[in-house]
């Protein structure tokens, strides 16, 4: 599926500068030798099993599919991790991995802080020293998880520079890595980034589709029809969806956010208003200006809120075997709401963008096809800035 | 061959950098001419890029400052029309693969060969990607530099073996801005590249003092001097050329041992 160094296509790659060559390649070469080694994949699924709490449920929402009147829809838990959010599969994968190339420090960007506090998880876990990054701005959208990380033992630092988002906060983190590489290893959140992040962290997701598909199996006795997850770099997105690239009777659905509307300059739905460029060490769909300058983008959602998308989406696209759909601000919060009342589940707000296409899309299927919508995270973080949202006065 | 080879011909060459559009274009042209006054022997050309990873605050400011004001690819491209009436020194455009690639790579390369650019360097292009544009340098005669850094170890002979023009060496880990001192084995990092290359050898990163200047260009065959200059420029604003004129010449003189 994938060509040597990382591409997907014609996206993909290594655009990094020459200092961190060596660093990527050490890490390739580390993440091929552990795949294929039974000592370590048996850690790993001990951590992901006993301290993570896999496998994540596949609950059959039974409220909101009588509600909708469509498609029989299940909810793939994956709020219910340790840390409430997918973030930890890829963290435990990578920390572990990290330990055994004798790694002592941990540096990472986050957005929403799901990443950022599952890399300090990690981190204490393991007993590795961890920096995170955290654009300003999100710093103030996501207090309770700076402070999360701050009782986690880790280090994080405002970002101050461009538009202190998730975009700035991976710069910050690039330029950090380029400045000290022996003892650190970058824990990259997503999909995306220089080769062999995209894949490996990919890799590491894929749990979640290959629980679908065998929980799937036992409740249905078959395959989904649909899988929906939103995207931002895309990393629960492509976890939900790997192990049903090739069984085309299954619909892939990645929902972008679009903010105030892809006909605004306030979005970051990526694939619906960006254009092919080379950022973040890897080629792929991005929001820029003619002159391929970055754009800001905007979402209510800082963990969707990035210009760019994972490169293996990015060819996903290009080829038609995923579709990527607009969800705006207003449906993702009224999304998150419908869920809270109508099944008890509170939603991240970048999952209440999977839910918002659900509702659209459940209507219009059979009764007797089945739809998987993966719950990337839980929402008590966004609960303050949905009240405020909705004009309560509400300060955590 | 490259025009960049040129650059070498007056001993040890020094080799400014300017962020275009900081805090006009006017003044960037003002202290590119400056500073060709007073000895440089190349000029790196900055397009300033919205993200710069391989950037200090110094130059990542002054590229936000620069956007800020208006300046886009296609008025730098005028910019170097402009410069090209009188300045004979070869110049290189320094920028990041996106505005390369945003612009579309033949239309940017080719353009640069039209209006007098000699040479692209680009940090976020590595070896394993050159191929990105090589073969359009090499079809429009624009030399894409290559970068060789500290951790570069069992790489270099590699890297030496197909660089044209002047390989440019990064001085020290992490991103441009000045530093108290360089700690790098730049000797030894040169006598690999010996072995393997006969192209200029110039180290860049972290230089800003004629002491740093002279030793950087006494291990190679230059010094490139960035975030120094480009304070200046921050400082001075539109009275920054006879200053940029000035530390040029003191520069120089360090680089070529005096």
């Amino acid at each position: 599926m994938t060509n040597p160094r990382g591409r997907f296509g014609s996206h993909g790659g290594q655009y990094i500068p020459e200092t961190l060559m060596n660093a990527v390649i050490e890490l390739e070469e580390a993440y091929n030798r552990y795949r294929e080694d039974p000592e370590f994949q048996r850690e790993l699924t001990d951590l992901l099993n006993n301290y993570a709490g896999r496998p994540s449920r596949l609950y059959y929402a039974a409220k909101m599919t009588r509600d909708l009147g469509g498609a029989k829809i299940y909810l793939k838990r994956e709020d219910l991790n340790h840390t409430g959010a997918h973030k930890i599969n890829n963290v435990l994968g990578q920390a572990l991995l990290a330990k055994k190339m004798g790694k002592t420090r941990l540096i990472a960007e986050t957005g929403a802080g799901q990443h950022g506090v599952a890399t300090a998880t990690a981190a204490a876990l393991m007993d590795m020293e961890c920096v995170i990054f955290m654009g300003e701005e999100d710093t103030r959208r996501q207090a309770l998880n700076v402070y999360r990380m701050r009782l986690l033992g880790a280090q994080v630092i405002p970002v101050t520079t461009g538009t202190a988002t998730l975009k700035d906060a991976v710069n910050a983190c690039m330029r950090e890595w380029t400045s000290r590489i022996d003892d650190t290893h970058y824990c990259l959140g997503s999909v995306m980034g220089p080769h062999p992040f995209p894949t490996m962290v990919r890799d590491f997701q894929a749990v979640i589709s290959r629980e679908i598909r065998d929980q799937m199996q036992e409740l249905e006795g078959r395959l989904p029809d649909a899988v929906l997850a939103c995207v931002g770099g895309g990393s629960n997105a492509i976890g939900s969806f790997y192990h049903f690239i090739d069984q085309p009777s299954v619909r892939l659905i990645g929902c972008e956010a679009a903010g105030r509307g892809i006909d605004t300059f306030e979005t970051a739905a990526t694939v619906n208003v960006g254009r092919p460029g080379i950022f973040h060490g890897m080629k792929s769909y991005f929001c820029q200006d003619e002159f391929g300058q970055i754009a800001p983008v905007y979402s209510i959602s800082a963990g969707l809120d990035y210009p760019g998308i994972g490169p293996e989406h990015a060819w996903l696209h290009d080829i038609g075997r995923a579709e990527y759909v607009p969800v705006t601000d207003d449906e993702a919060v009224d999304a998150f709401e419908y869920l809270a009342r109508t099944e008890g589940i509170i939603p991240a707000i970048e999952s209440a963008h999977a839910v918002a296409y659900a509702r659209k899309l459940a209507p219009q299927m059979a009764k007797d096809q089945l739809m998987v919508v993966t719950v990337s995270g839980r929402g008590d973080k966004d609960c303050a800035a949905i009240a405020r949202y909705r004009g309560e006065d509400l300060h955590e | 061959m490259s025009n960049l080879a040129k650059a070498f011909d007056h001993g040890k060459a020094f080799i400014p950098f300017f962020t275009c559009g900081d805090p006009d274009l006017a003044t960037t042209a003002a202290c590119v001419r400056a500073a060709v006054e007073n000895g440089a022997d190349l000029v790196e050309l900055g397009i300033p890029f919205s993200d710069p990873t391989a950037e200090g605050p110094v130059i990542q400011e002054a590229s936000l400052r620069a956007l800020k004001g208006g300046a886009t690819t296609d008025r730098i491209f005028d910019l170097v029309r402009d410069l090209r009436r009188d300045v004979k020194v070869p110049m290189v455009f320094m920028t990041y693969a996106n505005v390369v690639f945003s612009y579309g790579a033949e239309r940017f390369i080719s353009t640069c060969a039209r209006v007098g650019i000699d040479g692209l360097i680009l940090p976020d292009i590595p070896f394993e990607e050159k191929e990105e544009f090589l073969p359009l340098c090499r079809q429009y005669g624009v030399t894409l530099v290559s970068l060789v850094a500290p951790t570069s170890a069992n790489r270099i002979a590699m890297i030496a073996r197909e660089a044209e023009g002047f390989i440019y060496i990064v001085s020290s880990l992490g991103v441009t801005g000045t530093r108290s001192e360089i700690t790098t084995d730049l000797r030894s990092i040169v006598r690999e590249i010996r072995a393997t290359s006969s192209v200029p050898c110039a180290v860049g990163f972290g230089i800003s003092t004629p002491e740093q200047g002279r030793a950087m260009a006494a291990v190679s065959d230059g010094a490139i001097v960035g975030s120094a200059i480009v304070r200046i420029i921050a400082q001075y604003g539109t009275e920054a050329p006879a200053k940029v004129g000035a530390y040029v010449r003191e520069m120089k003189n360090a680089v070529i041992g005096n």
